[in-house]
């Protein structure tokens, strides 16, 4: 099961983070991950937040460019090699990421992964099959 | 069925409209040497009397006026009746310097109603429609223009002028207004807004509109039909020869009619001044043979387009200019090449963006650089950054193929190039040369 992202357009220059920033403050959005891509004239910033549908609305309100995406969640152990061992399991797949970010969060020792991969389906049935829970989009939301 | 405002003139002979011009050019032509003393210096210095003026054929013995003899001769200079005679002026914007003051008669006004009169009428309008004049009013011509056309017409007319986008979809909405006129730029945009209120073409009333005053593609046009759907008219005319009007498109939407019957069309190579044959681009100038307060003889437009007089299918047989091309000082000279703003607007509509462009020249290391900024738009966007990157290149080819031209092409955040309500800033050159 794929949780959304919102991967929003960005020109790369001084003060468009914060205006964006700004906009989901103003409507008490709650980001859970959040991470930047640049080249030198613009930028995609993607965020996990609590509410999809609204941050939603509310980009487009204020004149954002964005869509969602769809990405992988997993939670690992904090510990050292909790990452390699997922890495594995998807190299063994054969599956290729596009782009992944960490965040911690929720409970103690735990940190999360986002995984955006070239086929979902496939990802999610390597990762479920070696005992991988992946991270539903309400646990997502409530974390 | 075509309709036609005035058939007889619109549908006229070729012999029948020469005729009305060599008669018209010739009186014309004693009027301003009678009454201008800064046409008949013109002409002495020429060597031409009204005398040698006695057909279309002598036009060429004329000289030329232009921008620069409108400023020199500002305010009054060029006035060929009593000012107790004229009722009222009009202006331009003075974007490209100094603005240009145009005087007219009663008889004038009525003349020049006429032919945006006849615009409207070829554009579908009838006296059973309501027409919203989105024009500015004012000194600009735009509004005072089409409004005393659609008033000939008999449409209901709907003076809202331009700004207050909100209002003027309010009253598209509640008065059900079925043609617009405004500037094309000023169009896509009411169109752009009424999309993201979420109106499909469906529940938006109008079914024509008249656009004019600034440049636009025939890809613009497609755009502007497909958002609002309408049919989208071109309307041609200068301030300088009274206004809107002076060349309007008919149910072909191929190229625009000249009101020959009060202007004489001439395309003519802008660099010798010889005047060129059907079909050659060249720089198009015009004499007014009917007005009384302001008459210009082969007045150079710097708008650079084509003639044909080619038969048209609506039955006008006014001869038919293309679209301007652009204006010979809106022409960039980047690198050496000749660029006008229409050709990157070409490529980018053709590539799927929106007309909201930017083109920034400047010059560095002595070499001349051309950034287009394009705003980017929901349907362009992807989260992929490779994928952004293969469209962004896609326009700087499509641009090299159209110019010849190495780009830059970055792409903005939306609404952030400035949206204008009269004309559209698209070029900004910070050459210092």
């Amino acid at each position: 099961m794929s949780v959304k992202q919102i991967s929003v357009f960005l020109e790369n220059k001084p003060g468009s983070l914060k205006a964006l920033t700004a906009v989901l403050a103003g409507s008490k959005i709650d980001m859970r991950a959040f991470s930047l891509a640049e080249t030198s004239d613009f930028g995609i910033a993607r965020i996990i937040v609590d509410d999809v549908d609204k941050t939603g609305a509310v980009l487009r309100d204020a004149g954002f460019v964005h869509s969602v995406t769809p990405v992988i969640g997993v939670a690992l152990s904090d510990t050292p090699g909790g990452l390699d061992s997922i890495l594995r399991v998807l190299a063994d797949a054969q599956v290729n990421i596009e782009y992944m970010y960490a965040f911690l969060g929720g409970r103690e020792n735990a940190a999360y992964m986002i995984f955006r991969v070239a086929d979902d389906a496939k990802a999610s049935a390597a990762l479920t099959a070696q005992g991988i829970k992946l991270v539903e989009p309400e646990e997502m939301a409530n974390l | 069925m075509e309709r036609y405002f005035q058939p007889e003139i619109e549908t006229a002979s070729r012999e029948q409209i020469t005729a009305w011009q060599s008669e018209r050019l010739a009186k014309q032509v004693r009027h301003v040497w009678d009454n201008v003393p800064y046409y008949r210096k013109k002409m002495e210095e020429q060597g031409v009397t009204p005398d040698d003026i006695q057909s279309v054929d002598d036009l060429r013995k004329l000289p030329f006026v232009t921008k620069a003899d409108l400023r020199e001769a500002y305010p009054y200079g060029l006035v060929a009746e009593p000012l107790k005679n004229c009722v009222r002026i009009q202006s331009t914007s003075g974007t490209t310097g100094k603005r240009v003051v145009a005087f007219y008669t009663q008889h004038d006004i009525d003349l020049w109603e006429d032919c945006c009169a006849r615009a409207i009428t070829a554009a579908g309008g009838t006296d059973e429609d309501v027409c919203q004049v989105s024009y500015g009013y004012g000194l600009f011509t735009g509004g005072p223009g089409l409004n005393g056309g659609s008033h000939k017409v008999g449409c209901l007319t709907v003076p809202t002028s331009s700004g207050n986008t909100e209002r003027q979809i309010m009253f598209i909405r509640d008065l059900s207004a079925t043609i617009l006129c405004c500037t094309p730029s000023y169009a896509a945009y009411l169109g752009e807004t009424m999309k993201e209120m979420g109106l499909t073409p469906d529940e938006i009333p109008l079914k024509a509109g008249i656009f004019g005053a600034e440049a636009w593609s025939e890809e613009m046009r497609q755009d502007i039909q497909k958002t609002l759907g309408i049919k989208a008219y071109d309307i041609y005319g200068l301030t300088e020869l009274s206004g809107p009007g002076v060349a309007f498109e008919c149910s072909a939407q191929d190229g625009m009619h000249i009101n020959e019957d009060h202007f004489i069309a001439e395309i003519i190579d802008p660099e010798t001044g010889e005047v060129l044959p059907d079909g050659q681009q060249g720089e198009l100038v015009f004499t007014s043979i009917t007005k009384e307060a302001f008459p210009l003889l082969r007045y150079r437009t710097r708008d650079v387009c084509v003639l044909s007089h080619e038969k048209c299918s609506c039955g006008r047989t006014h001869v038919k200019m293309a679209k301007p091309r652009g204006r010979t000082d809106d022409m960039l000279i980047i690198r050496g090449v000749n660029v006008f703003p229409s050709q990157i607007e070409t490529v980018l509509l053709n590539l799927g963006y929106g007309a909201n462009y930017q083109i920034i020249v400047d010059r560095v290391n002595h070499t001349d650089t051309l950034d287009v900024q394009v705003e980017m738009t929901p349907e362009m966007f992807t989260d992929n950054m490779g994928e952004i990157a293969a469209r962004q290149k896609k326009i700087v080819e499509g641009l090299r193929s159209m110019l010849g031209l190495a780009a830059k092409v970055t792409l903005v955040a939306p609404k952030s190039i400035v949206r204008s309500e009269g004309k559209a800033v698209r070029v900004i050159d910070k050459r210092k040369i």
